[in-house]
């Protein structure tokens, strides 16, 4: 990888032992396999587009915390990262598996303004989830790292406003500041969607954030850093590193952009989730459009051309209707060679054609 | 004499040729504006105020700002030309004089001199952009036609007025006290409604983001055709900024004049829009029915007397429903609390109308209200165009070089202008100019030192 600028070398809390959320302020300077680039990448996408997923189907906050712990996994330290870079003072940090796939993304995604957009957003959405499971201490932390210039308020400034504070509390329906409790006076610019929502006090121009509100302002920072670093990433890329690296980094990299990553349907399953005998019913009841539709005809034609049968019958493999069954099902007309069922993406990508019946009927039918 | 041209050449209405006898046809025309541009409009308040401070010797003045700035005129015809600018208080007054725009629109300063933006197209990225703005707002009183039974589309009144007034007071306490702004200037639009400027340089470098923020913070009413309850007040309290409104403003609007002037409770179906605003039909069918039978003879005013009622009923805490917290509020509020409109704050790049303009509609121009005294502005004494002329031409000769709106009832709104919104606004940019010079010097000093 590409050394930008030399880690700074402090006592972080990760030194004093508290985990901390990366801030990918600085690029790490470490070894990593081409191989690897591409997997942590692979991984991290999964993620975001888990993310952009998510809030496309309206999930609430809890929710969305509880899909991102489910997703923390991908960012464990890896053991053979670890040996390659011993040597290196700040090991520890950089070993993270986070941080490299969040620096190769940026690469993936700084060339386009939608790219750059969809990138800022889930990024922003994934440090704002993971910054709300963090504890108190490691917040502060990462509010110090932002060298936010905010200031904690008083204990005499917290008496003269403690009564209108609680009032605005009470007004979002969130817990009462009490004696112990911190808060930060903040510009009202920086917290525009905490003005917005009127879930701030304001005084002559400065806004009183509950820490729990902290996560917004941290979020705010965080994207904005974000931005001003793609658009010099997007520089860098134009202007060198995509001639240099056209051999070895760009076509990965190119071809990162464009893949998706949907849901895991290669996870095989043991359990014969769907038996013959229910396959009208469940057909009826809980099919996708698109495969309810292959179903029907399917039933009505007693045929299918290739690539219906091929959608069909990977997704009846994917609901799990055990291997006699499906034989059974097929009539001798299903192989034995092992596919994974198709993703939305890629049979969106299949354009029917006179007399086909598969693709998505969001996409396809009129 | 200038006016009497003015006068017999359009309309051969007078057959007296006498001066001082004379009475103008009231209303709006375009020598008469010609005249206004000629002899009263403030170009050089105007400027002063559009400069910033850029306008002074000091080497930090920015000679391109006021260049920089779009201004945009409404012809007769209704012909409208946009991005112009001037360089100078002497070019904005030819352009003026020389066109006579029924509306003057002001818009923001740009990254380049607006009517040169296309030379810079070229270049690709967004070279051509808003830099700085003030904060605007708008607020008309058709948007209040569904709570005001007085007029209705562009009428208004000294029954509806008061609602403007206290538009002025809750968006104007929030704006100095919770936002920390200092240099607010409140307009009249000329008809019916109320423009406020925000001109401190924090306020003019906001982003629409933090417009959009500021504009929401004020946001309470959110009408549709289709919701019968238009402002709800969720939450176990409300936010000290609505708190305040209610208390020192809405409250007393609603009760000691609205009530009456509006006559809310007058009729059947002025209760009834009332009632559709308790989440509790059982509440609202108590009241319904205590109501449909009129005792007459009550020397009371109905309104009160129905208002106490409901009141009464819903504070009672004999019924306890989770929309009934807040009713008495929301009622309050649906019926006085500001409405903005939205858009005009939201973006940097809206224009507005310039004050000292004359309303075409009304011939009433556009003066600056005090928002301490607001209360005793009135729409209805506004001066007009043909009142001003007129008293221009029974003002006698001043002394050359005199100010000629001083002779009229213009001269109060300029003194007021500049005494208490453009010199402090003024005295602040210079410090605010100087101060940033001082530490830029400062830093590039430290810069040099080893």
């Amino acid at each position: 990888m590409e050394i930008v600028r030399r880690p700074q070398l402090k006592s972080t809390a990760i030194d004093r032992g508290v985990p901390t959320l990366p801030l990918y302020r600085t690029t790490p300077s470490l070894e990593v396999r081409l191989d690897d680039f591409e997997l942590y990448a692979i991984d991290r996408l999964r993620v975001l587009t888990g993310i952009s997923d998510g809030l496309s189907r309206g999930k609430r906050s809890e929710e969305m915390e509880k899909l991102v712990t489910a997703m923390a996994w991908i960012f464990r330290p890896v053991a053979e990262l670890w040996k390659a870079n011993m040597r290196h003072p700040q090991a520890s940090e950089l070993m993270s598996k986070d941080i490299i796939s969040h620096f190769v993304l940026r690469l993936v995604y700084c060339r386009t303004e939608d790219l750059r957009k969809w990138f800022l957003s889930m990024e922003t959405a994934l440090f704002r989830y993971r910054f709300r499971l963090q504890s108190a201490e490691a917040q502060r932390a990462a509010l110090a790292e932002f060298q936010l210039p905010y200031k904690a308020v008083t204990a005499a400034e917290f008496e003269a406003i403690k009564d209108k504070l609680t009032l605005v509390a009470r007004s979002i329906n969130q817990t009462l500041p009490a004696a112990d409790s911190i808060f930060y006076k903040v510009p009202f610019q920086e917290v525009p969607e905490l003005v917005a929502g009127r879930r701030v006090f304001l005084s002559d121009g400065y806004a009183y954030v509950a820490m729990i509100q902290v996560v917004s302002l941290v979020a705010t920072q965080f994207r904005s850093l974000l931005s001003k670093a793609l658009t010099l990433t997007n520089r860098k890329w134009m202007s060198t590193i995509r001639e240099q690296e056209k051999d070895r980094l760009t076509p990965i990299v190119e071809a990162l952009s464009t893949s998706y990553v949907g849901p895991d349907y290669s996870v095989g399953r043991e359990f014969g989730e769907v038996s013959l005998k229910d396959i009208d019913n469940v057909a009826k009841n809980s099919f996708p459009l698109c495969m309810r539709h292959l179903f029907d005809k399917l039933r009505e034609d007693h045929h299918l051309k290739h690539w219906g049968r091929m959608q069909l019958g990977l997704f009846l493999k994917g609901v799990g209707l055990k291997l006699d069954d499906a034989v059974a099902f097929w009539k001798a007309e299903f192989s034995q060679k092992d596919y994974t069922p198709y993703s939305c993406q890629k049979i969106i990508s299949l354009t029917p054609s006179v007399g086909d019946h598969h693709g998505c009927p969001y996409r396809h039918f009129r | 004499m200038v006016i009497e041209e003015a006068v017999n050449g359009k309309d051969d209405m007078l057959i007296d040729g006498q001066m001082a006898d004379q009475v103008l046809p009231s209303g709006f025309n375009l020598n008469f504006l010609n005249l206004y541009y000629a002899k009263l409009f403030p170009y050089g308040d105007i400027f002063k105020w559009m400069s910033y401070g850029n306008d002074g010797k000091h080497p930090a003045c920015d000679k391109s700002y006021f260049g920089r700035r779009e201004l945009s005129f409404t012809l007769e015809n209704d012909i409208y030309l946009r991005f112009l600018s001037f360089n100078s208080v002497s070019e904005l007054e030819k352009g003026i004089r020389e066109k006579c725009p029924f509306k003057i629109d002001i818009g923001p300063v740009y990254s380049v001199d607006p009517s040169k933006r296309h030379a810079y197209a070229q270049s690709g990225e967004n070279v051509f952009k808003p830099v700085e703005r003030e904060l605007i707002f708008d607020i008309d009183i058709t948007d209040y036609d569904d709570v005001r039974y007085c007029c209705s589309g562009a009428d208004v009144c000294l029954d509806c007025w008061p609602l403007m007034t206290a538009a002025i007071k809750v968006i104007n306490t929030a704006l100095r006290d919770d936002f920390g702004f200092r240099h607010i200037l409140w307009v009249y639009s000329g008809r019916r409604g109320v423009h406020c400027w925000v001109c401190d340089g924090k306020a003019r470098r906001l982003t629409n983001e933090q417009r959009a923020a500021i504009a929401d913070y004020f946001r309470v009413y959110k009408g549709s055709e289709n919701s019968k309850k238009k402002v709800s007040l969720t939450g176990h309290a409300l936010h000290p900024f609505l708190v305040r409104s209610y208390t020192e403003v809405l409250k007393d609007l609603f009760e000691q004049t609205l009530l009456s002037s509006q006559q809310i409770f007058s009729t059947e179906d002025r209760c009834e829009k009332v009632l559709e605003m308790i989440p509790d039909e059982s509440v609202a069918a108590e009241l319904r029915g205590r109501w449909q039978k009129r005792s007459s003879g009550s020397k009371d005013d109905i309104n009160a007397v129905r208002w106490e009622h409901l009141k009464h009923t819903l504070q009672s805490g004999r019924h306890k429903g989770q929309g009934l917290r807040r009713c008495v509020e929301e009622i309050v509020f649906s019926f006085s609390y500001p409405r903005l409109d939205m858009e005009v704050s939201k973006h940097m790049n809206h224009l507005l109308k310039a004050p000292f303009c004359v309303h075409p509609k009304t011939g009433r121009v556009c003066v600056p209200i005090d928002p301490v005294h607001c209360h005793e502005f009135d729409p209805t004494t506004v001066p007009t165009l043909s009142q001003l002329l007129q008293e221009l031409n029974s003002g006698g000769m001043g002394q050359e070089g005199d100010n000629d709106w001083d002779r009229t009832s213009l001269g109060e709104s300029v003194r007021f202008f500049r005494s208490s919104f453009l010199e402090p606004l003024l005295k602040a940019c210079k410090e605010e100019m100087e101060s940033a010079y001082n530490s830029k010097l400062q830093q590039s000093k430290n810069s040099l030192s080893w």
